[in-house]
């Protein structure tokens, strides 16, 4: 080994931080906006006004949160098992953020392009139930821990169909790669070239999954306030219930880039001609992500919560069989019709 | 030493400590949660070697969903850890015992170990280009597709083994029913009675 070598490697190492931290940093403050956006919506569709006496607008609410919940005094349960109650937020928030690695925000703008992007993303996303799981044993408390029960059951639940209507995409677009996902729905139709439309009922499905996988309302079950206090979250304050709160809008926004990039085109321009085209794809995929988000949002405002038998039947006795059968019918078109990627 | 030697040797011990810490903690959660470090471990190794598909494959279903079942069992037994200790040393020199068998038998084997002439010929290099998805995609489903079928048929006899064993049919539960809540029509489910006064119905 040379000098040369140890160099490369230092500077290789130096170059995956930086995008890293950067990228960290971007995100971290468009969740801590996003926060707020939620917050906005859900006040505008109940006429109230939301947050708005921090900053202008109440721009600055989500920092003067996180001001606040630093400098609380967290409190650790006497009977709790202290090192998993306080790995369980990390777990929760590292991973949630180290999905991020793989996403592409434009044409090559990417921290790891690898080539198993969506199985990933999806691996990370299926992690996530452990910090739910282990916030809620860890507690040693009744409450949280039937919380936990109810939240990883159903995880796993959908993470079944959210893994079949990934293959959908997958026969169509041939790769596994986020970023040739993206570049499989270019055509010179735009919008109506991406897969919302041939998968339209994937597109619904993988919404509805993706609200249900990341425990937002109307599936919020684990933290069902009338029935479960708070859910896994009960005994949790300051900086680790922020911990929680984080990876929780954080594992929101992965699933709005994923189905922005499988589904509404990664970076791609609605329409391709010149003023478009002329726009940054960053702008492209962020508009699309928060649009995505916005819709998670209207539905957290407007739907009541499911009952928990009434969710796992959606889950295991309505969107399995669907997803299922459009696995087989998806491939059957594609082998028939020639149309299949070759795949490289 | 490079960045991917470095990294081996840190997912290596790492992936060596917490399967010791699986046998060495006291608490059943915590050795679950070993287990699942191993996992991830393991599947870093896999990463390593250019086996990426594989590597997410191990997260997705033996982290993913797997171990949340182990840990679902381990959490709702009732378990008394200082009785669980007290046997210890009782049952140490059968478990050595049988420690050193297996490890000796082991030594045997794989010292003797020697590659047919087919195998080593089977290895090759990943061709370029070709991500490994594509390539077990390939391998599985024109070599292998009747193990691949028949693997996945003693998978799905497994399964409905278990539903059998605990699938029962109550009587007298009320069950709900969605197509006949949604075909319910507005004069079947609302009578509209006139009431006259003083005499209630």
């Amino acid at each position: 080994m040379t000098e040369t070598s140890w160099l490369d490697t230092l500077i290789q190492v130096v170059i995956i931080v930086a995008q890293s931290l950067a990228l960290l940093v971007g995100l971290l403050i468009v969740v801590a906006y996003v926060l707020l956006a939620d917050r906005k919506i859900w006040a505008a569709v109940q006429l109230r006004r939301g947050p708005n006496v921090v900053g202008p607008f109440g721009l600055f609410q989500s920092f003067a949160d996180l001001i606040k919940f630093v400098l609380k005094e967290p409190v650790i349960p006497d009977g709790s098992n202290k090192g998993v109650f306080l790995l369980a937020p990390f777990v929760t928030c590292l991973l949630a953020l180290a999905a991020w690695a793989v996403v592409p925000l434009d044409a090559g703008w990417v921290v790891a392009d690898i080539n198993v992007g969506v199985l990933y993303i999806f691996a990370i996303s299926s992690l996530g139930v452990y910090g739910v799981i282990m916030g809620g044993w860890a507690s040693n408390s009744k409450y949280p821990f039937l919380s936990a029960l109810r939240a990883a059951a159903q995880m796993v639940s959908y993470e079944v169909s959210i893994g079949f209507v990934i293959v959908t995409v997958l026969l169509c677009a041939g790769s596994l790669n986020l970023s040739a996902i993206v570049e499989a729905q270019n055509s010179q139709w735009g919008l109506l070239g991406w897969y919302w439309l041939p998968l339209f009922p994937m597109f619904v499905i993988f919404f509805i999954s993706a609200l249900a996988e990341t425990n937002r309302p109307p599936f919020d079950l684990g933290e069902a306030e009338s029935e479960l206090v708070a859910g896994f979250m009960v005994e949790y304050g300051s900086t680790p219930y922020m911990m929680f709160m984080l990876g929780e809008y954080v594992a929101i926004m992965t699933m709005c880039a994923l189905t922005t990039i499988l589904f509404l085109g990664g970076w791609l321009p609605p329409v391709p001609v010149a003023p478009f085209t002329w726009v940054p794809g960053i702008v492209w995929f962020l508009l699309k992500v928060l649009f995505v988000f916005f819709m998670f949002a209207m539905v957290k405002a407007m739907v009541p919560r499911y009952r928990y038998d009434q969710l796992m039947r959606l889950g295991w006795k309505v969107f399995l069989p669907i997803s299922l059968a459009m696995v087989v019918i998806v491939a059957s078109v594609l082998h028939f019709s020639g149309l299949a990627a070759s795949g490289g | 030493m490079s960045l991917a030697a470095l990294f081996f040797y840190l997912f290596a011990g790492v992936a060596v400590a917490s399967a010791f810490m699986v046998i060495a903690s006291r608490n059943p959660v915590h050795s679950v949660l070993f287990l699942i470090l191993t996992f991830v471990n393991a599947s870093g190794l896999f990463i390593l070697i250019g086996a990426e598909y594989l590597a997410m494959l191990l997260v997705v279903v033996y982290v993913g969903a797997v171990a949340v079942l182990f840990l679902f069992v381990v959490m709702m037994l009732d378990v008394d850890f200082v009785e669980l200790r007290q046997g210890f040393l009782q049952y140490l020199p059968v478990g050595g015992l049988v420690g050193f068998i297996f490890l000796a038998e082991l030594v045997l084997v794989v010292g003797s170990w020697s590659f047919g002439q087919g195998v080593t010929g089977a290895v090759v290099a990943p061709a370029p280009g070709v991500s490994n998805a594509v390539q077990i995609g390939r391998v599985l489903y024109t070599d292998y597709v009747y193990f691949f079928q028949a693997a996945g048929l003693v998978l799905l006899v497994a399964m409905i083994g278990a539903i059998v064993l605990t699938l029962r049919h109550k009587e007298n539960v009320k069950r709900q029913s969605i197509p006949v809540q949604n075909a319910r029509t507005k004069a079947m489910a609302i009578d509209v009675v006139k009431v006259p006064s003083g005499k209630g119905l």
